[in-house]
């Protein structure tokens, strides 16, 4: 092992606000957050999702031309990093600071590939050539990389809510082969009438959550700590979730301490049937953010790190452990630790 | 208790044993072993290829090494209201590899799918790989399962109350749910990463599975790209104009734009000890891969190729290598102004002294631009230039632009090549390179 994995910051946009604090806040309370209707064309009602409130004050980042014409995902992306970045963003724009960033999301930039799309059906010869480079999934982490001029390693990884443990796996190696100073992993998604109403047909009362959650991870000891990502257990024909989920179960270490499952649980017995059956042995302290905030696809994981972390640092927990159990992909789990946070 | 019917439940260990002060498991992600042994050669020992040209390594060899083009009007959908009415589609002639696949995940396969599956068999098959658990799977696309995204909007507008399908559009649309498929297909169980760097996918891809068994974190990887032509992709690049009205002609001075393609590549990569414990054919070796991200513009390059020239930098400080020792360029050459006359000075720059003995071609025109699959076909045709000791030429070019500097293959030809460079660039500023090495 070459070297301890530091989380030097989170950040969080959500149906609780556009700051970690207000998602930690209310998971903690088990905030009743309101949902809001999108309409759907051809529906009498809307579709009910739990939609990052507007921000005021607006930030300074809005401004920067880059963000003129972006859908809700990029905004909620570089917000999130910002937070997470904190005081190292000078460091970067100095290039005093190599900065690698991964940006992992499920659906990804789908207000404009809608629009983009139904422009096209109207007629093609008129679709937007100022919307088509915003549907593109690595939209969000070029606006990133543009605002804080970085011009280091940046991936886009697409895949299940578990997409963000693999990404913070891959930022880890990056850091401890010295190739980037600092990483950002984020995790990002939007609202949209489209990918609510395809929830909705694995789960009729689901209600999606938008917006985005980061970590902010450099090569040293201090503060809370990434100390393992198990494998990632897909759901194949010879494994399913129950399978999966039970594996990845069995990958995680016994943790000695006040130790805190933030698992990924939605509250709806189907979808959280594997995951119910892994832990049923858990009796400690146990959170389930999308209960709170929606499920936020590829961001709940993230916002689930968030809060494990802010969990960590205010020293209500001594440890952390996180269950993925993804829509369609995989089984996957972390482990955050604060030696120095300890009481 | 170990769960009933789960397989490979031994192997389920925990990530990281804290009682014992570190005792590691090989299997989790993080934390991994540290490579003590200094980095492992990485080979090729699989390569399968789909394009325009067909399926497989000799019908696209041939395709290359006699310098053919493969364009056609788009028949997957109406054109009559773009620009472009031509691109470089992929023709299924009903055969497809025999795999673990159960009849229903037959039936749901998209496009897209049957690409990626019909790449990986070509190149399993050659690897002579085994089942089994843990072998790690790198792919790059841009658009997944994209066509069937879009059957599913227009019901969803059509018939709002009809989910007839539906489900199963949302789930073979996502990407995650074809790489799953390819699993299925071969039995093996990953992990999955699947990079979407835009049009630099395919190469990224490649360069991290490159570096996932360099740095010790796997033995073998399975990895590639693949992208099929969709009708929102296709009008994306017609409303930016940056596809050709006339002929794709890369690096000429009156190009005027690009042409879709689409296909699929993938590679087989291994440690060179595992190779040849095994006994297996080795096909080439990857000696460095780079990656830079341009700042500049969403969809245009920096003027200089910035980027471009720092991707194609780390790669050669990455191989140990200087320019000189480079013999081919399959170039990202897309054939749009500006993304050409950038590469152009990027390549201008890198070369240094070099740059009038550079040998550059862009494949693009020949089997268009195959977006997220790009950059695994244009590995395989160097790898095809490495094995086969020919370059490919750019088969459309009539008069070179002035800012190319380096000599432009414009026919085929036979050629001495023992290091290719094979460079891609996107949307969205990604730059990756990666450098290939002939087995001797």
């Amino acid at each position: 092992v070459s070297g301890a994995i530091q989380v030097a910051g989170v950040g969080a946009v959500s149906c609780a606000g556009w700051t970690a604090t207000q998602l930690c806040e209310a998971v903690r309370t088990a905030a009743q957050l309101p949902a809001k209707e999108l309409a759907r064309p051809g529906w009498n009602h809307g579709l009910q999702v739990r939609q990052v409130p507007g921000a005021n004050p607006r930030p300074a980042f809005f401004a920067h031309p880059r963000f003129r014409r972006t859908s809700p995902i990029s905004l909620y992306a570089v917000a999130a990093a910002l937070e997470a970045l904190g005081p190292d963003r000078e460091l970067i724009a100095r290039r005093e600071l190599k900065l690698g960033i991964v940006v992992c999301v499920m659906s990804g930039c789908v207000n404009y590939s809608r629009r983009f799309y139904d422009e096209l059906l109207r007629d093609p010869s008129t679709a937007s050539p100022l919307v088509f480079p915003e549907t593109v999934f690595n939209a969000p982490a070029s606006h990133i990389g543009a605002l804080l001029n970085c011009t280091c390693i940046n991936y886009t990884v697409v895949g299940d809510a578990g997409t963000f443990l693999q990404g913070l796996a891959m930022a880890a190696d990056w850091l401890q082969e010295g190739r980037v100073d600092g990483c950002l992993v984020i995790a990002a998604e939007e609202a949209d009438w489209l990918t609510s109403e395809a929830a909705r047909l694995f789960e009729e009362k689901i209600i999606l959550g938008d917006g985005a959650g980061a970590l902010y991870l450099k090569a040293s000891s201090g503060s809370a700590q990434l100390k393992a990502v198990t494998d990632s257990h897909l759901f194949l024909n010879r494994q399913d979730r129950n399978c999966a989920a039970l594996k990845m179960k069995a990958e995680l270490p016994e943790l000695a301490g006040r130790v805190l499952l933030c698992d990924s649980a939605t509250g709806f017995a189907d979808l959280d049937a594997a995951e119910i059956n892994a832990w049923k042995n858990w009796s400690a302290d146990r959170v389930s953010v999308k209960k709170t905030l929606g499920e936020g696809l590829a961001a709940s994981s993230a916002w689930q790190c968030v809060f494990a972390v802010d969990s960590l640092r205010s020293k209500k927990h001594d440890a952390a452990t996180i269950s993925v159990l993804g829509s369609n992909q995989q089984a996957i789990g972390a482990v955050f630790s604060c030696e120095s946070c300890r009481e | 208790m170990p769960p009933g019917g789960c397989p490979g439940w031994a192997s389920a260990v925990p990530a990281f044993d804290f009682s014992s002060g570190g005792s590691l498991s090989l299997r989790v992600l993080f934390p991994r072993p540290w490579q003590e042994k200094g980095s492992p050669r990485v080979v090729i020992t699989g390569a399968g290829v789909v394009t325009a040209f067909g399926a497989g390594w000799k019908k696209n060899a041939d395709g290359f090494r006699t310098g053919r083009t493969a364009f056609q009007p788009v028949s997957l959908f109406d054109t009559s209201k773009h620009r472009a009415k031509v691109a470089a589609e992929v023709t299924f002639n009903g055969d497809f590899p025999e795999t673990r696949l159960r009849r229903p995940q037959l039936r749901r396969l998209d496009r897209a799918s049957k690409l990626l599956l019909l790449a990986a068999s070509e190149a399993w098959e050659q690897a002579r790989w085994e089942a089994s658990d843990g072998l790690p799977v790198v792919l790059g696309t841009t658009s997944g399962g994209m066509a069937l995204g879009q059957d599913f909007y227009r019901q969803a507008l059509a018939h709002p109350q009809t989910h007839f399908k539906q489900a199963t559009r949302v789930v073979h649309y996502q990407c995650q749910r074809q790489a799953l498929d390819l699993c299925d297909a071969f039995g093996f169980s990953g992990p999955l990463t699947l990079i979407a760097n835009a049009c630099a996918s395919g190469t990224n891809s490649i360069g991290h599975a490159w570096e996932l068994i360099r740095h010790g974190r796997a033995e073998r990887v399975l990895t590639g790209g693949y992208d099929s032509l969709s009708e929102l992709v296709f009008t994306g690049f017609d409303s930016l104009q940056a596809l050709s009205t006339t002929q794709c002609r890369p690096f000429d001075h009156q190009r005027d734009g690009l042409a879709l393609g689409e296909g699929a590549a993938v590679l087989a990569l291994e440690t060179l000890e595992s190779a040849q414990r095994r006994g297996a054919v080795i096909l080439g070796e990857i000696i460095g891969y780079g990656a830079a991200t341009d700042a500049h513009h969403l969809t245009q390059p920096h003027p200089e190729g910035d980027a471009a020239l720092a991707s194609m930098n780390e790669a050669t400080r990455v191989a140990g290598i200087t320019p000189d020792q480079v013999g081919y360029i399959n170039a990202h050459g897309t054939g749009t102004p500006l993304n050409d006359s950038a590469e152009a000075l990027a390549i201008n720059r890198w070369s240094g002294e070099a740059v009038s003995r550079m040998r550059v071609s862009s494949t693009k025109a020949s089997i268009g631009h195959t977006l997220g699959a790009a950059g695994s076909i244009e590995a395989v045709i160097c790898l095809m230039s490495l094995r086969e000791q020919w370059l490919p030429p750019t088969s459309t070019l009539q008069t070179i632009d002035p800012a190319c500097r380096f000599q432009l293959v414009t026919k085929p030809e036979e050629a001495r090549v023992d290091c290719a460079l094979s460079n891609s660039f996107g949307f969205g500023g990604a730059n990756a390179t990666v450098i290939l090495r002939r087995w001797q």
